[in-house]
């Protein structure tokens, strides 16, 4: 495990437009990504984040990578892609080896924040549970409620849900407004709830490594 | 339209009724759909016109504008709904009365993965296209795949999964099919979110199926071509 300084730094501002290491990440890791960054005071990176909504269509996230690596090719000495395959079926890690683009390692996002190893070998237990980040907890009504159409369609819910039994809360940061978001998340989708406070995981160390 | 200024389904003509059938179930109106299937059948409609002309070709006009981004899974969902609910109807008369079988199919998603949405929406369809479908469900070992082709003899084996790690495992079953060589018995059709035709090819499918709609014509593609294979080798 690297060493990440995850303490807060009011005396350093991150302001894209100054790095030379473009990350592209999709916009569900933007505030942390911002926040290493921040805490760290590293001054290499710019970020280009994709919308984060696209978690539920993930046909098209990448073209959009695509469009954002030849805009910034010549522009900075090395791009990073922070997305896992998230529903890709491969198609970006095909894509980046095309453009000779690297990124971060794993399937998706809960599993480099939870340790890609670590993920991996709860998969058995875990495979009936649904995964809330910071993000998701803070934005559950909009991505998954809404998002999913239960808002106007609850009854939609046995469909969705029917086969799940636990929200396993994933957190990066103690907050408990957003544990409290995410029990009631819980809730409301008729689920048991778990907390497992995972930090930012390999998604800082991956970051280090470039910074 | 009555009093209460709702249309009442049994005014309308059967071109009419079979029309708005179609429109109920793009609105995911199940009651609705469920009321004008009854009123076809009292009609003296068969069930299997009923079946094929309201419901398979109302959600084939679902379909058409789901893959053409105009309705969304909620509504397709919604959709889906009010089909099966005129399918419980149909189902026992379908039984009694006959319906064309075009073939058997054992469908499921794979070991480790719990989604089965799509896989749903393809058997439902499937059956309404005339294939008698066993759904073994969800998280299905290569073990739960062998004993139920033994036990069904299908003519083809689809699978399905949502999740980038849980597809691979359609090699485990289509590579455990070859060594017991069985392999070229069976049409394999794969589906699920993040597959895509190359995928299908890579593990050793016969196609890869991006919806329902795909996955009723590619199975009947295949179908056609079995019988055809099989009337040149008589």
């Amino acid at each position: 495990m690297t060493f990440v300084n995850v303490k807060p730094s009011e005396e350093f501002e991150f302001l894209n437009g100054q790095g030379h290491v473009l990350l592209i990440a999709c916009g569900a890791l933007a505030r942390e990504i911002v926040d290493l960054i921040e805490t760290n005071r590293w001054t290499a990176f710019d970020v280009a984040c994709l919308p984060a909504k696209w978690h539920n269509t993930p046909q098209f996230i990448v073209p959009a990578i695509r469009d954002k690596i030849r805009e910034a090719k010549g522009k900075y000495k090395s791009i990073f892609v922070l997305y896992g395959d998230c529903g890709t079926g491969g198609l970006l890690d095909k894509l980046l080896e095309e453009e000779g683009v690297e990124r971060i390692p794993g399937p998706h996002c809960y599993a480099f924040f939870s340790g890609n190893d670590a993920f991996k070998r709860r998969e058995d237990e875990d495979m009936t549970s649904f995964f809330l980040t910071d993000y998701l907890a803070r934005h559950f009504d909009k991505l998954i409620w809404a998002g999913m159409g239960l808002d106007r369609h609850p009854e939609l819910l046995p469909m969705y849900f029917g086969n799940y039994r636990k929200i396993v809360y994933i957190a990066q940061t103690r907050d408990e407004e957003l544990a409290k978001r995410a029990m009631a998340a819980a809730r409301r989708l008729g689920l048991d709830y778990e907390y497992r406070f995972v930090g930012y995981g390999e998604l800082a160390d991956e970051m280090k490594s470039r910074a | 339209m009555s009093d209460e200024g709702e249309l009442d389904l049994r005014s309308l003509n059967d071109e009419e009724l079979t029309q708005q059938v179609h429109d109920d179930l793009y609105d995911g109106l199940k009651e609705e759909v469920e009321e004008a299937v009854h009123i076809l059948l009292e009609r003296g409609w068969t069930p299997y016109k009923v079946l094929t002309e309201a419901l398979v070709e109302g959600m084939r006009i679902v379909g058409i504008d789901f893959r053409d981004g105009i309705l969304f899974v909620p509504e397709v969902l919604l959709a889906a709904n009010s089909m099966k609910a005129g399918m419980a109807i149909l189902r026992p008369l379908l039984a009694e009365t006959g319906a064309p079988r075009l073939g058997k199919m054992v469908i499921g998603t794979v070991k480790g993965d719990i989604h089965d949405i799509g896989k749903n929406l393809v058997a439902m369809m499937m059956e309404g296209a005339g294939f008698e479908v066993i759904n073994i469900g969800i998280n299905n070992p290569v073990e739960k795949y062998l004993d139920a082709i033994a036990e069904h003899q299908p003519d083809i084996l689809g699978m399905s999964a949502l999740l980038t790690t849980t597809m691979p495992y359609m090699k485990v079953v289509i590579d455990t099919l070859k060594e017991k060589g069985m392999r070229d018995d069976y049409i394999v059709l794969v589906g699920g979110a993040p597959l895509n035709e190359e995928f299908a090819k890579a593990v050793g499918a016969d196609a890869y199926c991006r919806d329902a709609a795909v996955a009723v014509e590619t199975a009947k593609d295949f179908m056609k071509r079995k019988h055809n294979l099989l009337a040149a080798s008589a």
